[in-house]
């Protein structure tokens, strides 16, 4: 293979990471809270895939705009699904609201089977972002450059709102210990529902990223994106942001790696990325840079 | 049980009710012109019923157009299926024993013909499929047929036309290998163009649901190929297109019918620029059209003006006429001697060409090539293959 090759390689395992990645955030930051997996994120990311298609290409908005509306839109659907499907089960064992999730996720499909029909739809990309630049026989779109980008920024993002900010901290605390936290005097209901709020913008972030690099938009695309960035998530330690940055973009690299090298293979290449997950969860279960949770009794 | 004894009630009135019926068709049937009567079997309501309805209107156009053979009317008996294999199986053993048809047509779908199929076996009546494309459909059969192509043969197509026409040397194959369409069409893509002379330098795999083609692209590119045969559906195909033109690639990309939809060009948008694919042999705007072919669509046009001729409505068309050219050849409606007829018919010409059937019992023909020209879909031509 030819080094200008395996470069090419290399930025499309960053630019596939980086996607990853950016779904695996959400996951982790609502796991990382309330030890809920939510398994609508990917569909929440769908959703929001549909509302930048609708948004550029039925009401003819610039990209931006429609970016801003689409991500707020989602964070607002994310807090509405937190009030309906999550809290009133906030009590309940924990099994309850995962399979609340799953019912979610199945709903969210089925609504959006009826509301925009399961035929395909193209999404329209932005001239800037196909344009490519060319060095050698390297090509690379500014497109593979912006999806890396977009994800540093919104991690940094993330990272200053959970670190540095009052509702960051009240998060944290929640994730330590609801019930204390409670008797602070913190709204827990509130926190958690922008917690959920969050989550749900940066998958219409993921799903916004995802539908420029794929331009394609299906009442079914969160969910293979989803299931993936769920084991980056888990690969990196659930619940660890960083660790969810680091599990993506690892993620990206085996899966294009596995093809580089392995052509003969192609077809196998998820089954690459199962196996890694499952050997480094053999040496370390809690993921690379997750930590230990001791259940308190 | 009285379930038990209830279904034996209902049984006996069935069979009551079904000797009957036999009777009162023998009755009218007998007469000093006895008519030919050739059975038909579609899906007229159901999921499939949009491509039913369209086979059966070209099946009652030949019908109009040659309404006797051998001096002897010929009778359509048209039942439906309802889109359900259950539904096709009583369908055909309705035909064959009620109506007593010499031989039937249908259906689409290959699961109905399938089911249909093995009916009409087991009582030695030949059918003709209309568009059942799977390979398994007339494996093993004696009785049954098919008007249409099968799947992979669009892969010996692609290769012809790939290898001979637009002399192209080298070739790689991009597929879905979790999908048997997919990799039928890719193996004798392979095997056909490496015994034309050709050279196959990649065969690069994806799984159903994948959309990220990157890693595969840049192997591709780095294999430098001139053709990339890809036979995936619509939708990723078009992601394929896409993302092979931002990595710039310089071969062409090749599919077959599974991409013959209004869609690809929506969703490929200027990256369909080039882009060939296979299909049917038939389209309103053809070159060369073809007599019977020029027949069949001013037949089509003065019967159903409001509707578009389609490649459906050919292929009944073509069933009707391929069973009344093996009733004419073997001089006789007995199901035996038109289904031997039927095995035998070679160069038969047809509103899809010249079809011949061979020893699998598919329909040999030419198949269409579509290229996408100006952001518009263009019926190059035919091509048969080596």
């Amino acid at each position: 293979m030819s080094f200008e090759m395996f470069l090419q390689h290399c930025f499309n395992a960053l630019t596939l990471g980086s996607l990853y990645a950016l779904i695996a955030i959400g996951y982790t930051m609502v796991y990382g809270i309330l030890r809920l997996i939510n398994f609508a994120h990917g569909d929440i990311l769908m959703v929001g895939a549909y509302f930048i298609f609708f948004g550029t290409f039925a009401f003819g908005w610039p990209w931006g705009v429609a970016a801003i509306i689409s991500i707020a839109a989602a964070g607002v659907l994310g807090v509405l699904i937190d009030r309906v499907a999550y809290r009133p089960l906030r009590d309940a064992p924990r099994i309850s609201a995962l399979i609340s999730a799953i019912a979610m996720s199945f709903f969210i499909e089925s609504v959006a089977v009826v509301v925009f029909t399961g035929q395909p739809r193209p999404v329209l990309q932005p001239e800037w972002l196909t344009n490519a630049w060319q060095i050698g026989n390297l090509r690379i779109t500014h497109l593979a450059a912006f999806v890396p980008g977009m994800t540093i920024v919104l991690v940094c993002i993330l990272l200053y709102i959970v670190y540095k900010t009052r509702p960051g901290l009240a998060m944290r605390a929640i994730s330590k210990d609801i019930e204390t936290t409670r008797l602070l005097g913190v709204r827990v209901d509130n926190i958690i529902a922008l917690t959920f709020g969050l989550g749900s913008a940066l998958a219409a972030a993921a799903g916004i990223m995802w539908a420029l690099r794929y331009p394609q938009v299906h009442p079914y695309m969160g969910v293979m994106p989803g299931l993936k960035a769920f084991i980056a998530a888990v690969f990196g330690g659930i619940g660890s942001i960083e660790g969810a940055v680091l599990g993506g973009l690892a993620l990206g690299f085996v899966e294009i790696m596995a093809v580089a090298f392995m052509p003969e293979l192609s077809g196998y290449r998820d089954a690459f990325a199962f196996l890694l997950l499952v050997l480094v969860l053999l040496v370390k279960p809690t993921g690379l840079l997750g930590e230990r949770m001791e259940e308190k009794i | 049980m009285k379930i038990g004894k209830l279904s034996v009630v209902l049984m006996t009135l069935a069979l009551f009710m079904g000797v009957n019926s036999v009777q009162a068709a023998t009755d009218t049937a007998a007469g000093s012109k006895e008519p030919i009567k050739i059975g038909v079997y579609l899906p007229l309501t159901g999921q499939n019923a949009f491509g039913g309805q369209l086979e059966l209107e070209g099946v009652r156009l030949a019908h109009q157009e040659m309404p006797e053979v051998l001096g002897r009317p010929v009778e359509l008996v048209v039942v439906d299926n309802k889109s359900d294999k259950v539904e096709a199986a009583n369908a055909v053993k309705r035909l064959i024993e009620r109506d007593k048809v010499c031989a039937f047509i249908g259906t689409y779908g290959s699961s109905l013909a399938m089911a249909g199929a093995e009916i009409g076996e087991k009582a030695a009546v030949p059918g003709v499929g209309t568009s059942c494309t799977n390979p398994l459909v007339t494996q093993g059969k004696k009785y049954y047929f098919r008007a249409c192509f099968i799947d992979p043969y669009q892969g010996l197509a692609a290769a012809t036309y790939a290898k001979e026409n637009l002399g192209m040397k080298k070739a790689a194959v991009l597929m879905d290998m979790t999908n048997d369409y997919a990799v039928g069409l890719s193996s004798f893509f392979t095997r056909a163009f490496k015994k034309l002379g050709g050279e196959v330098v990649a065969n690069l795999k994806y799984s159903s649901g994948d959309q990220d083609f990157t890693a595969q692209l840049t192997e591709l590119i780095a294999k430098n190929p001139d053709i990339v045969f890809m036979p995936a559906y619509f939708a990723e195909g078009a992601i394929i297109m896409k993302q092979a033109k931002e990595l710039g690639a310089k071969f062409r990309l090749m599919g077959a019918d599974a991409m013959d939809n209004p869609d690809t060009v929506k969703l490929g948008g200027n990256a369909v620029e080039g882009f060939m694919h296979t299909t049917f042999p038939y389209d309103p705007q053809m070159p060369n059209m073809s007599a019977e072919a020029k027949r069949f669509t001013e037949a089509w046009k003065k019967a159903y003006p409001n509707k578009d001729t389609n490649v459906n409505g050919a292929l009944g068309y073509n069933c009707y006429f391929l069973i009344l050219d093996a009733i004419k050849r073997a001089n006789s409606a007995e199901p035996k001697a038109i289904a031997k007829a039927l095995a035998e018919t070679v160069e038969l010409p047809t509103a899809l060409g010249k079809l011949s059937i061979n020893e699998t019992h598919d329909a040999e023909m030419p198949v269409g090539i579509i290229e996408y020209k100006d952001g518009k879909r263009v019926y190059v031509g035919e091509v048969t293959p080596k």
